[in-house]
């Protein structure tokens, strides 16, 4: 199964390279990343996807809490709540004269934008959850798909609340971190 | 306020830290921090002869004594040299601080003279590492690091150190109040996993403690006996758990595992609960896992929550510092009385059996020395008091099974990395530490001469470490595994070209001794114990010696090879158990 992980860490150098060695170490895969600052200056948010069994992904959890550099991770997947994911990508698509209206109107039904055009291709912007983009990139490959570039899933929780709360200090509180809690395997 | 430069912050870092001795060994990048050294005489420098014995020595100091050890290096090369020991270190939880030389700050990433990546490097094999760019950042990270390397699930630390952060100046702060807003370990046990573990211990018939390394980083050697004996749970432990239950208690059954005793193996397969304390299921442990303790319930205590099913699914997950829950365990088991007495008999009666019918037994000779009847001789002369390091092989395993420990911190041994040539450096800094206590290596002559430099170090600090080689000419451990799952074909495990290590310690200023005979090992022994400084002594023992019992890899360890199986029949029997 596809899991969502957001992963609050400490906005300083060599990070990311933590997370990533970790993943690699323990033979984990990311299928997508996305790093960047938030609106607190010294925290980053890097919001990654990854497959694996139940007991993988509980793994890969504990090990990314174990690092001193991360301050908070919460699976979107397995957690309680729904959850918002998106997605940035782009599209350059082959269009000859005879294909360039269809390419068009496929945009429009996806409400993608056209952000660069030239006498060969069409370069859309498309923003959506992975179905929504999978779907335009399949409308789209009859067509020829010439390159793409993905900005990897970003994801935030529904409602008003939030991965780490000013007053709350760590965010690392025992029974969140997992394994005492008898729900939580 | 006043400033001063990085190498001093450092140092009043170190004092604050009560650091009383650094294991190093200098070049160009750390200079000044040697510089420095000179203005602390309080602080002690052992400088070893090789890098990688200078993490080794800091490890054996950290297992000897409790207290983070402190490992001093310089860039490039000399911090590539210690990462053998960082990994031995981080396999088996010790708290370590290594400080390396790095190149200047704009210089890193020039392929500068003697430049390396070491945090790069280090990434995943240190519980956290540091690059500091700024002196003024040096006070709080040095007390970070110390923090950080010996809370919670202790481990290595390295801090990375750029020449011109050396240099540099800074105003010092007392960075009595530090906040690490991602590192928070959980050191108390939540009380509903606690009582949920406490109602197992009453409903169980079968259960067996089976205790790690936790024990003695926690140091809960106590609670865990109390608990033994209150609620008379019979208890093994695994190689790093040594010394932390007696060795001659009633309960104990002996280590577990791959060259565990039957009694504890076939203790583990037939329990109904197994209580895991400080210990991670390690494969040497488990065997295939699938038949490991298949019929039982299992409480799983850990400081470190990634431990806790990571190789093994648990029943009961308790996330904590063992000396804490193990107090809290017995608290609430003692107000149900003393309802085991009777209800464990029949238990009891069935794990004792299984010792009586197969205990640990090697056969002895007249005429060529048994590896083992060496360290029992060591026991016996010691009492028992002795602080043991160990190489990796079969002496090792000899010693985890014929030393008897009885005492925690008394065993150095690399358990998770098996790196050999940890011995001796590791004895150097247990001997630095207890400078009064009698310090063995007891090593195989591979393992030996993979540092065997540092008998320069014991010589030039007069430390009276005893090494006891056991000498079988071969690289036995892999040698075995040749003999039993190859098909005797020898692959490179002869050692029969070899210095004469007698020569060789009086080359290096040390005594060396020599013994053939089973008749001249107590006399050698004795007398290597009433010389004052570093003796070698050469044991040249049985080479056809094997470690057993033996759970052949792959299998579980319900399968075992009890003794040197019978040359025609060379498959393993699997053992039938009473039901």
């Amino acid at each position: 199964m596809k899991n969502t992980i957001s992963i609050l860490v400490e906005n300083r150098p060599g990070v990311l390279a933590r997370i990533a060695a970790m993943f690699s170490a323990r033979n984990y895969n990311i299928d997508s990343l996305s790093v960047a600052e938030t609106i607190d200056p010294t925290i980053s948010r890097i919001t990654c996807t990854a497959v694996g069994n139940d007991l993988e992904i509980e793994q890969v959890m504990k090990q990314l809490r174990k690092l001193i550099d991360v301050i908070r991770v919460v699976n979107f997947t397995t957690a309680n709540g729904d959850f918002i994911t998106r997605e940035m990508v782009l599209i350059k698509v082959s269009a000859k004269e005879r294909n360039r209206a269809e390419i068009m109107r496929t945009s429009d039904i996806f409400r993608a934008k056209i952000v660069d055009a030239s006498r060969e291709s069409l370069t859309l912007e498309v923003t959506g959850d992975e179905k929504k983009v999978n779907a335009i990139l399949e409308l789209l490959q009859p067509f020829g798909i010439l390159e793409i570039a993905r900005t990897g899933q970003v994801a935030l929780s529904r409602g008003g609340r939030r991965l780490i709360d000013k007053h709350s200090g760590s965010g690392k509180s025992p029974v969140l971190r997992g394994s005492n809690h008898p729900g939580v395997r | 306020m006043k400033r001063r430069t990085g190498a001093k912050i450092i140092f009043e870092g170190f004092l604050r830290e009560g650091v009383e001795v650094i294991f190093g060994y200098p070049g160009g990048a750390v200079i000044h921090l040697y510089d420095e050294l000179i203005n602390h005489p309080q602080i002690k420098h052992v400088l070893v002869r090789h890098e990688q014995a200078a993490i080794h020595a800091a490890d054996g100091y950290a297992r000897a004594t409790g207290k983070p050890g402190v490992c001093l290096v310089t860039s490039g090369p000399g911090a590539t040299n210690v990462v053998t020991g960082v990994v031995t270190a981080f396999m088996d939880s010790i708290p370590i601080v290594v400080l390396t030389g790095q190149v200047a700050t704009h210089q890193i990433g020039n392929d500068a003279f003697q430049e390396a990546d070491i945090l790069g490097i280090t990434r995943t094999c240190t519980k956290h590492n540091y690059l500091v760019k700024n002196t003024g950042d040096l006070a709080r990270v040095i007390r970070e690091a110390f923090h950080i390397a010996s809370t919670g699930r202790p481990g290595p630390v390295v801090v990375d150190l750029p020449k011109d952060v050396i240099t540099g100046e800074a105003s010092l702060e007392n960075p009595e109040r530090f906040e690490i807003r991602g590192y928070a370990p959980v050191t108390s046990g939540h009380p509903g996993q606690i009582k949920l573990a406490v109602r197992e211990i009453l409903k169980a018939k079968k259960p067996v403690i089976y205790a790690g390394g936790g024990i003695i980083h926690s140091g809960s050697q106590e609670e865990l006996l109390a608990l033994a004996e209150l609620a008379r749970i019979p208890v093994t432990v695994t190689l790093l758990g040594l010394g932390g239950f007696p060795g001659d208690h009633p309960l104990f059954l002996g280590m577990l595992g791959m060259h565990g005793t039957y009694a504890a193996n076939a203790a583990i397969t037939q329990c109904d609960l197994l209580i895991a304390i400080g210990s991670r299921f390690d494969d040497r442990v488990t065997g295939k896992v699938e038949s490991f303790a298949p019929s039982a319930r299992i409480i799983h205590v850990d400081i470190d929550p990634s431990s806790i099913s990571k190789n093994v699914t648990v029943n009961v997950p308790i996330v904590g510092d063992a000396k804490n829950i193990l107090t809290r365990m017995v608290k609430l088991l003692k107000e149900h009385g003393d309802v085991w007495q009777a209800a464990r008999k029949p238990w009891l009666k069935e794990v004792r059996q299984y010792a009586a019918e197969h205990p640990l037994c090697y056969e002895p000779s007249k005429d060529v020395i048994k590896p083992q009847y060496v360290i029992e001789q060591i026991r016996r002369l010691t009492g028992g008091q002795a602080i043991i390091a160990t190489e990796v092989g079969q002496h090792q395993m000899w010693t985890a099974q014929f030393y008897q420990f009885t005492q925690p911190r008394t065993i150095l041994s690399s358990g998770g990395l098996g790196t050999m040539g940890y011995g001796l450096p590791a004895a150097i800094g247990a001997q630095v530490a207890f400078p009064g206590r009698i310090v063995f290596d007891i090593a195989g002559e591979g393992g030996f001469q993979m540092n065997v430099q540092e008998l320069a170090t014991a010589v030039q600090y007069r430390l009276p470490i005893k090494v006891a080689i056991l000498n079988n000419h071969s690289l036995g451990m892999v040698r075995q595994w040749q003999e039993l799952f190859f098909d005797k074909r020898y692959s490179e495990t002869s050692l029969d070209v070899q210095p004469d290590f007698v020569r060789l310690a009086e080359a290096y200023g040390a005594v060396g001794l020599r013994a053939d005979h089973p008749r001249d090992v107590v006399p050698c022994l004795e007398k290597a114990l009433s010389i004052q400084g570093p003796v070698v002594m050469d044991f040249i023992v049985d080479p056809e010696e094997n470690v057993f019992p033996m759970v052949p890899p792959g299998h579980g360890i319900d399968q075992m090879i009890l003794a040197k199986p019978d040359k025609k029949a060379k498959k393993v029997v699997p053992l039938t158990f009473p039901s």
